[in-house]
This record gives structure tokens, sequence and C-alpha cells, in this order.
């Protein structure tokens, strides 16, 4: 039988996105094995996050300084602003400093059916930094699935009347992607935003 | 494709059970309750879906047996390899669809890719009498089997509505700017599953009518109950909100819509005709549906036809057995006589009593 420090260990780890019981049960027995190595610089990475990192109030986005380096990066395009449902989403889109401008995060999707309500997203923030100004694109990268457009159509409707470019992300056929493999639906999306060529 | 070999391990009536059959008809005879019915069933699972009487999938595995039950069957053709196709579910998720396609966990969307199936059943003689839910869920299936992607549109559209439907249900009135964004999806997935039902019931409904006349009512179809408008759908859903409020269900959208149908050389409504010119109309729609299918993927759907040659006389048995046997399909049927297909030609015939079914 596992002493109550373990028991508790084991319990919190197995509750994290991705693992369970028979997961953290293993992590926690490699800690405990290599407690130099493994243990102490999780532990002390963990401190480090606890102390400095926090939501930026701006944005959304996970930083150690308020607002983030993204905000507050001179270089980027004041003008445009990215809309996405996580803070991963915003990580995706810029590891490759895909997009120039500055982001905003909703902190998840509407549904009715789940219970996540306008009130639950930053939605209020983000009229809030169009109101205020500066803006001339919003570019709405939520999800593909029925919720994340919903949630687009959701601030489409909430920005009616700013005079700013609403866009959203186009939907077909992925890079390195083969057509018999995709389903009807993203074919008919791909053969209706095709392109010429030039 | 067809099936050429079943087995069945705890469903419904059988414990075990193994049928070979050939590529053409298969005929199962046997008295009532003896267990035809089922094993149509079972080859209703090998696409998906409920299965043909749109069950839970606890209800299939056996009463007295370990629960949980499986389904599997070799799909030959005479082209390329055998095909493995199992189904069914575990005792411990009694409720989870299990799949596999050569031996290879699959989703049970993938089986469509193998086989199209069509049936016919005795639950369906009031097709034409009772709501239109099953009318649509009928035409939907026929819409289903010439164009895939319908499947997706009517599921998201659903989920929109539902989640229209229970923001129209709170207390202190549900934020309109929410409801637009749901109206929205709808209006978009609504379009695709409205277009998608025009286009099949205007292709069947040339197929029928280019029919020569024969010995089975010509079926006019048409569209019936909420139909696409001048006003776009997402402007008619925001007119009806307050209604749809006081309703507790959305009034208007294609979830309203109906398949009529009326019987031509007559000029009625299905409906009012009598029990044996309505099977005899929804035999007509189901077989044209099948060389409409075989035409447009050069596939002929298999067909499952429960009970259907004892309603017939004998002129338009031979008649209906003519016809399938030009559409090179499997067909299975069933009868509590054997009589019933003497004039079918080759066929494989099996005899089904207490839980077997044998050659016979």
């Amino acid at each position: 039988m596992a002493s109550p420090e373990i028991e508790a260990l084991t319990q919190a780890l197995a509750r994290l996105p991705g693992l369970g019981p028979r997961s953290a049960r293993r992590a926690v027995l490699h800690l405990l094995k290599r407690r130099e190595t493994a243990l102490a610089p999780l532990l002390r990475a963990l401190e480090l996050v606890e102390q400095r990192l926090s939501n930026c109030h701006v944005c959304g986005n996970v930083d150690t300084v308020d607002p983030c380096a993204i905000c507050t990066d001179p270089r980027r395009d004041q003008r445009s602003l990215c809309v996405v449902e996580e803070v991963a989403d915003l990580w995706a889109l810029d590891r490759s400093r895909l997009f120039p401008g500055r982001y905003h995060v909703l902190g998840g999707r509407l549904s009715a059916l789940d219970g996540v309500r306008p009130e639950d997203l930053s939605v209020d923030r983000l009229v809030g930094r169009i109101a205020a100004g500066g803006i001339d694109e919003v570019v709405l990268a939520t999800n593909a699935t029925l919720e994340g457009q919903t949630t687009a159509h959701y601030i489409a409707e909430r920005l009616e009347g700013f005079p700013v470019r609403l866009t959203r992300l186009a939907h077909g056929l992925p890079v390195g992607g083969e057509l018999d493999y995709l389903d009807e639906g993203t074919l008919a999306q791909a053969l209706r935003a095709r392109l010429p060529i030039e | 494709m067809y099936v050429s070999r079943l087995a069945l391990t705890d469903f419904r009536s059988y414990p075990q059970a193994t049928i070979v059959a050939g590529a053409g008809f298969v005929v199962l005879t046997g008295e009532n309750g003896a267990g035809k019915t089922n094993i149509l069933e079972a080859i209703s699972l090998l696409a998906p879906g409920r299965g043909l009487r749109r069950v839970a999938l606890s209800e299939m595995a056996r009463g007295d047996g370990p629960g949980g039950f499986a389904v599997a069957a070799k799909l030959a053709s005479d082209v390329g390899e055998d095909v493995e196709i199992g189904t069914g579910a575990s005792a411990a998720a009694p409720e989870r669809r299990l799949v596999r396609i050569n031996g290879a966990a699959a989703a049970a969307a993938g089986l469509s890719e193998w086989l199209s199936i069509l049936w016919l059943t005795p639950a369906m003689d009031r097709l034409f009498s009772e709501a239109a839910s099953g009318r649509r869920r009928f035409l939907d299936r026929l819409v289903l089997a010439l164009e895939p992607g319908h499947g997706h549109h009517a599921a998201r559209y659903e989920t929109a509505m539902r989640a229209r439907n229970k923001l129209l249900a709170e207390p202190d009135g549900a934020d309109p700017a929410w409801l637009a964004a749901l109206e929205a999806g709808m209006a978009e997935h609504g379009a695709a599953v409205a277009a998608a039902r025009e286009r099949a019931v205007s292709a069947l409904g040339e197929r029928l009518s280019a029919i020569p006349d024969g010995p089975f009512a010509r079926a006019g179809l048409a569209l019936a109950g909420w139909r696409p408008g001048a006003v776009p759908l997402a402007a008619e859903l925001r007119a009806s909100r307050a209604r749809d409020a006081a309703a507790g269900r959305t009034l208007v959208g294609p979830h309203r819509s109906d398949l009529s149908v009326t019987h031509v050389g007559k000029a009625q409504a299905a409906e009012r005709c009598s029990t044996g010119e309505q099977k005899a109309l929804l035999l007509g729609i189901v077989l044209a549906h099948a060389e409409l299918v075989a035409e447009r993927t050069g596939r002929p759907p298999l067909l499952l036809l429960d009970e259907v040659a004892a309603h017939l006389d004998p002129l338009r048995r031979a008649a209906l057995f003519d016809r399938l046997g030009a559409m090179a399909t499997q067909v299975w049927m069933t009868g509590t006589e054997t009589a019933l297909f003497e004039g079918i030609g080759a066929a494989t015939r099996l005899h089904v009593a207490q839980g077997v079914a044998a050659p016979g």
C-alpha cells in the first residue's frame, strides 16, 4: 500500500489531461527513482511557473509579464487581432510567427449543451478592445467544429457596427493531404474556395 | 460485394449460427418467430446506424447469454479479395458499437465504404399513415445512399437545433447574438440537408416516371411540410423565436419537412390507398432507388426484403423476382412458405428453426 503522500501525488497527476491513474503511478515511481535528475528539476520548474506565470489581462495569453510579451511587442501589427479559443491555439499560430498581429484568447467555446455561456468567455473584453479603436481586422480563428463556428458567428454578431474587417480561416485541403482521404464536407469546402493558379 | 458468410454469436435468438450464401437471391423460410428477421437485422448492422429495427444495441444481445454479441461477415466480390467485417458490443459496454474491418478497429461510418444496404420490413407498412418523422427518416436513408455527406450536415443541423432549443427554454431570455450564431449554423447545414433531399426526390421521381407501366403502382414523390422559401432559413428562424420558445421546440426548418407520396394511376394520396397498394408503392420506391444507386455509384445496394413476397399475388411476385434478378445484387428475402419462392430460379435456400439456419 502506497503512503498517503504518494497517493495524493498520484491522484493529482491522474487528473491531468492525457494521464490516468495507471500512467500517474508510473510517473510517480519514475520521479522517486530519479530524485536528483527528474524530481528536483520538476519541482523547481513547477515552483517557477506557480510564482511567475499569470494570464495577460489584455489578451488572456500565459506569460511571466502582464501585459504579455506579445501584447507589448512594438514590432507586431497593432491593427490586426486574431481571436482563438485556447492558449494552445495561440501557441500553434505563433510557433512560426505566421500571424504578425496580436491575439485574443477566449478561454473556450460557446456550448449551450455543456453550459458554457458568453459570460464564461472573454467576449466582453474583446468587444472592449475593439471599441477602444485602432484595430482594422479581426481574424476569427476558432475551431472548424460546430461549436467553434457558432462562437465565431456569435462574436461577429457582437462586433456588428464596429468599423473592423472580420475574417475567418479557410477550410479545405490540408497541405500534404491526399484527396481520397478527405471527408465530403471538407472536399466540398475546398472546391467552393478554389483559387486561380497564378 | 455480397455477404458470402455470416456468423452470429449471442445475437438475438442465436447462440451460434453460421450461414453461407451465394451472390444472388437468399431465401429464408420458417415459421413465425423462428428468427428470420433476426438474420436480416444482423446483416443491416453491416452498415452504419442502428439496424432495421432501430433499437438499442443492448437489446440485440441474446437474452440468456453472457451479454454482448457479435456479427461477423465475409464480403465477397467477383474481383479482389474478400473483406472481413465484424461488429457487435461487449458485455462491459453493451451500448458501444464495435466495428472491425479486416481485423482492424474502425468507425461505424467506415462501413458505408464497403456495403450499402436497403430494407423493407412489415414495420414500414404504416409509413404513409404514421407521423412525418418516419417518412423523413426513410427519405434521409435514401438520400444518404446517394450523397454520403448528407449525414454530416444532418447531424450538425440537429446539434445546433438542440442547443438553440435549450437556449430558448431559459427563463430569463436567451442571448440574441448567441441565438443568431446558432441559427446561422442551422441555416448553413439545414440548407445543405434540404438541397440534398430536393435533389434525391427529383432524381428518384424522374426514375419512377421513366419506368414502363408494369404490375407495380407508380409512385409520385414530392417534398411536403416545411420547404425552403423566399425568406432565408436564418431569418425564418429569427422570426420564429417567440413561437418556438412557447412551443418548446423549433417549428420551422428541414426537420419539419415531409415526403408526400401519391398513387399516380389513381391520383390518390398514398395514405388513402389500400394496404396492398401502399406496400406496392413502397416497394416500387425502394426498387427504383436501388437501381438509381447502382447507376450512380456502380455498386447496387444489398436488399433485405422482410415478408414482402407473401403480400403479392403470383403475377406481381414474378414481376418482383424478375426485376430483382436484373439488378445483379444480393437480395435476402423471408417468408413462411417455400412455395412463395418457387419461381425464383437459382437461390441460396435456408430453413430457419430453433435458432438454426440450415440449407433446406
